[in-house]
């Protein structure tokens, strides 16, 4: 099909845009790496007023670390953070891998996927198993928000309509870290079934951090906070891991889409989560 | 006549200009003054349309026409149906066969999501979207039925009220005597399989450019179709004009499957709206109308009895197969017969018994997608045969083993027609080399010792088998034009239209070789109505055999023409005439060598003579294929099973076919791997799921699942040559095959992988969800 008539706008600068998503609010829509707008547009689910490019806004396409924080512009396109991350951040960039194919990536941006915030989608469960955050700017001013309030419902987040998002920021987990990535996909590059990111500090035999976030099985992406808990001080034996992970998804409230019932996502986020687990676990170095 | 090409892996020819994004497809045709069509669409499964108002929709900008019924009511007469029962067929079977006139324009009842109200034409497509939006019906919802049983069951919401039933085509037949074979077995099986609706999915979706010209009443149209003929007989009737005002061109095609070689409403619509409007039209199909208007296929549930002794002997075999056929009965007996004829397959059955019901329901009417058929009854039958092997503690190589015919029992007359009402009977072959071929170069031997001790080490992997016999190249007929210009160039029009098969490579190298002419000399184009008057088309792998022969036929009889001539030209007997490499030359005397094209001028009168012979180097041939030939071929898949996710990977895959003599082993090579794709597509992937409301839920590729070149394996062919004794170059109809056997090979490898369990899996596709509820069912 083809899109519903709209107006197209190019602002140059961060407050341009602002002015225009002040101006039009809920009827506007940012177009900027398009890779889920685009198709939204062509049938016609999505039919804004505005299309607002921001792809010539200026100063949001850096990559910038301070120490263990990672500050990601706005218009960094998936590829790019998936080269940086490279050898400093193998979770990321594992998880940067499943997402669609590499020509898709090239053009769509980490603050788009997680400003789209499919639960099905990679990038806002790891923003979430890191806690990250979204910095958001309008003409009220500029707020963090912290990827625990971030996501809202499926597609749905604390984005006000008149916001634009100019940054993710990210924590890289710490170099003795152990982490695990697996994603149950019908294909590859496909949305997940199901999906778990992991990390796991490990001192003196004993789990001392734990962070579970899983994702595809519910309306958002869910960090496993009890199982996280309950692992602290914890041998990271087979069974310890085993019992994180039923502990994890016993009360997952799993959704069905014509891919999978909800018990199939239920039962493989669990078994899911004991892979990421043990992977983590035989990929920590003991901090002690 | 020599065999320099016949048979070489010559490298296509069309495949340049694709690769440099030069090819020339539908949506490439541009022409001056061009609109552009739009549909509104049916959003109810069932549904009368109480009124159209599209005043709205006609005052937008750029909107030249709005049309309804209504509007065209002077021009509507119902498409065209196909699948007539021959009298053959009808002698030996008795059919009970219900149509139902199908409207371009929905008249007052829209019968599947899809199914098309009005037609827009406006300046561009995208005002013709926005204009469409615009046209206001109101509709009165009617009850649906969605399901193939219940649409077979009294009560249930009749799609076509006047037939008093859903049944579109029922019908009993029986070779022998199974009830009384079942009743002496030593154990009866009996399973339900289920075999979902998927479809063929050209990268290409279809098109049409109509052009009207007023000069001379006729109409050009440009169709993205595998039956240009079919288009044209179904405008004449629909336009009202004789067949030679109608011009059907089918350009370059991105693939066709059977899906393009149905009929359809927009066929005659966009020329209609062409000739109202004295402009030319365009309508180019977007993947979502694809996916509710382009036919669907496959889609039955087969339960099947199987009796055998306990030794592994088949005694008999009864099946009562259900098919979904949508909401209109396009293709009559074509899909419900062929299912039933290619049942048995391989096996040495003579008592069997089907009972069948192809039903309608609200939703896309189906057409007959690359086997046709034959992937669901290879289904029903392999997966019977490999749970049959289990309850016997049988490897399922060895029960195949036991029952294959062999070559010595052929010629195997079943005592049953075929679908074209001539006898079935195998004509060559060898199954069992095909199967043991199959399992040498699957590893199988090697593969059952290591089974065993991988699954200790927790990797489930699987072997499985299916094998089928495929009646090919079914007739009446192809045609093929063949002229030679003033340099012996030759220019060859088939009937047959290319949609990938490389027909420009495969049937030059048979004129090549006829005629005696470099291959490069050689040109063919198919599928222009007004290059040969009568024709069929592509589907059904009937090319090869149907317009290879016509061409081989025509090629012989210009090349004695220019033996002729060149005879005069040598001044020496025609019998002593030689052509090669495009000169002629005397038998033994390789210095008199004249090159073709002086022939052809020699031939053409001057002021002075006349020419040596008539300057007529062109012919027409159809050559006449009463009935169908038989391929066959036997499949291995290699899978591992993750037993915690459900998820199949496909480790290898091995087909041993036989397709008789053949042309170009790479054309047959890339045949059999796009054929094992969409199989394995049907086997794990691919499935148009609708909701009980006769919704369609699988709107966009996101749903509908293809698979990609990272989910084959490596597909490894072993080629067999057993010529068909039915048409003069030997060949056997090929471009099927490799989609029949997938699901079977791989759900068998399925059950093998995860055997311990006791898994049983009687549904496609065998998605990670369906495996692990059937591993979870096993365990609880």
């Amino acid at each position: 099909m083809k899109p519903a008539p709209f107006e197209y706008v190019d602002p140059r600068t961060t407050d341009e845009a602002v002015a225009l998503l002040a101006t039009h609010g809920d009827e506007a829509k940012v177009l900027a790496g398009g890779q889920s707008l685009v198709p939204m547009l062509a049938l016609r689910l999505a039919r804004p007023s505005v299309v607002v490019d921001v792809n010539r806004v200026g100063g949001l396409d850096q990559i910038t670390q301070h120490g263990a924080t990672v500050s990601v512009g706005a218009l960094v396109r998936q590829r790019a953070l998936e080269r940086w991350a490279g050898e400093r951040a193998p979770l990321l960039t594992t998880a940067l891998g499943h997402v669609g194919h590499a020509p898709i990536r090239t053009r769509g941006t980490v603050a788009g996927s997680i400003a789209h915030a499919d639960p099905a989608s990679e990038l806002p469960a790891l923003l979430l198993c890191l806690d990250g955050a979204v910095v958001a700017r309008s003409r009220r001013g500029t707020r963090t928000i912290a990827a625990a309030d971030f996501f809202q419902g499926p597609l749905m987040t604390a984005l006000a309509a008149d916001e634009l998002v100019t940054e993710t920021r990210w924590t890289l987990p710490a170099p003795h870290a152990g982490w695990g990535f697996r994603e149950m996909a019908r294909r590859h590059g496909d949305f997940a079934l199901v999906g778990v990111a992991v990390v796991l500090t490990v001192a003196r035999g004993a789990v001392a951090e734990a962070r579970i976030a899983i994702f595809g099985a519910a309306a958002t992406p869910v960090r496993a906070r009890e199982a996280e808990r309950a692992l602290a001080g914890q041998p990271a034996t087979d069974g310890v891991l085993a019992e994180a992970a039923r502990v994890a998804t016993a009360d997952l409230e799993t959704v069905a889409d014509i891919h999978a019932p909800a018990v199939y996502r239920a039962s493989v986020a669990r078994t899911l989560t004991a892979r990421a687990l043990a992977d983590a676990a035989a990929r920590a170095k003991d901090a002690a | 006549m020599g065999a320099k090409y016949f048979g070489a892996a010559v490298r296509r020819r069309e495949d340049p200009r694709f690769l440099r994004g030069e090819g020339r497809f539908v949506d490439d045709v541009t022409l001056p003054g061009l609109l552009h069509a739009a549909f509104l669409r049916s959003p109810h499964a069932h549904a009368r349309v109480r009124s159209i108002d599209a005043a709205r929709a006609r005052g937008l900008p750029g909107v030249a026409a709005v049309y309804t019924h209504a509007d065209l009511a002077r021009w509507m007469k119902p498409l065209p149906v196909f699948g007539a029962t021959p009298p053959g067929l009808a002698a030996a079977v008795r059919f009970d066969v219900r149509h139902a006139p199908q409207w371009a324009l929905c008249k007052d009842i829209a019968r599947h999501v899809g199914e098309i109200v009005a037609m827009v034409v406006a300046d561009s497509r995208a005002r013709a979207e926005d204009a469409a939006e615009a046209i206001d019906v109101v509709w009165e919802p009617l009850p649906a039925v969605v399901d193939m049983r219940a649409a077979g069951e009294a009560g249930a919401p009749l799609v076509h009220p006047e037939w008093s039933t859903n049944v579109a085509v029922g019908f009993t037949h029986a070779i022998g005597d199974a009830e009384r074979a079942l009743g002496a077995a030593d154990l009866v099986l009996e399973e339900t399989f289920q075999i979902q609706r998927y479809v063929g999915m050209p990268l290409e979706t279809r098109g049409v450019v109509a052009q009207w010209d007023r000069r001379d009443g006729s109409l050009t149209t440009w169709n993205s179709t595998q039956v240009s003929h079919f288009v044209q007989q179904g405008l004449v009737t629909a336009l009202e004009l004789p067949p030679h005002r109608i011009r059907v061109i089918a350009p370059d095609l991105g693939g066709g499957f059977g899906t393009k070689a149905s009929g359809y409403p927009e066929d005659v619509l966009v020329p209609l709206a062409a000739r109202a409007l004295n402009r030319p039209v365009k309508w180019i199909e977007d993947r979502r109308e694809h996916m509710m208007a382009a036919a669907h296929a496959r889609h039955q549930t087969h339960t099947i009895r199987i009796g055998a002794r306990r030794d592994g002997t088949i005694v008999g075999l009864a099946d009562r197969i259900w098919l979904d056929l949508g909401a209109y009965n396009v293709w009559g007996i074509v899909l419900p017969y062929n299912t039933v004829a290619h049942l048995i397959g391989p096996y040495r059955i003579r008592d069997m018994k089907v009972d069948v019901k192809g039903v309608v329901t609200n939703k896309t009417p189906n057409a007959p997608y690359r086997g046709a058929g034959r992937p669901e009854t290879v289904f029903a039958m392999d997966r019977a045969v490999d749970c049959l092997a289990r309850r016997l503690g049988l490897d399922p190589a060895d029960i195949r083993r036991k029952n294959y015919i062999r070559a010595d029992e052929l010629p195997w007359d079943f005592g049953m027609p075929y679908r074209d009402g001539n006898p079935l009977v195998y004509d060559t072959g060898d199954f069992p080399a095909a199967l043991e071929s199959a399992l040498q170069a699957a590893g199988y031997d090697a593969f059952r010792r290591e089974q065993a001790f991988l699954r200790a080490r927790g990797v489930w992997r699987g072997i499985g088998i299916s094998g089928y016999v495929e009646g090919t190249a079914i007739g009446p007929f192809e045609g093929a034009h063949l002229k030679l210009d003033l340099t012996g160039r030759v220019q060859i029009a088939t009937g047959a239209v290319n949609s990938g098969q490389g027909h420009e490579t495969a049937f030059a190298q048979v004129a090549a070789d006829v005629l005696g002419v470099p291959l490069d000399w050689v040109s063919v184009t198919g599928g222009d109505t007004a290059a040969v008057p009568f024709g069929v088309g592509t589907f059904a792998s009937r090319s090869g055999v149907t317009a290879g022969n016509s061409i081989a036929d025509a090629a012989r009889a210009v090349r004695a023409k220019l033996v002729d001539a060149a005879a005069k030209v040598l001044e020496a007997a025609p019998d002593d005439v030689e052509i090669e490499d495009g000169t002629a030359f005397v038998r033994g005397a390789p210095a008199s060598a004249v090159a073709l094209g002086k022939v052809i001028q020699a031939s053409i009168p001057t002021f002075a003579k006349a020419g040596v012979a008539p300057p007529d180097f062109e012919t027409s041939a159809y050559h006449h294929v009463p009935t169908v030939t038989y391929a066959s071929a036997v499949h291995v898949a290699q899978v591992e099973v993750d037993p915690g996710t459900g998820h199949v990977r496909l480790l290898k895959y091995v087909v041993a076919h036989d397709c008789g003599k053949v042309i170009n082993p790479t054309i047959v090579e890339g045949q059999v791997h796009g054929g094992v794709a969409q199989g394995v597509g049907g086997a794990l992937f691919e499935e148009m799921v609708y909701d009980d409301e006769g919704q369609l839920l699988t709107g966009t590729l996101m749903d509908y699942l293809m698979p990609s070149a990272t989910d084959l394996p490596r597909i490894d062919t072993v080629h067999l040559e057993y010529p068909s004794p039915r048409n003069p170059l030997g060949m056997k109809g090929l471009g099927e095959g490799g989609a029949i056997s997938p699901p079977a090979a791989i759900v068998n490898a399925i059950d093998d992988a995860l055997g311990p369990l006791g898994v049983r899996i009687t549904g496609t596709p065998a998605s990670p969800a369906r495996v692990l509820q059937a591993i979870e069912a096993a365990r609880g």
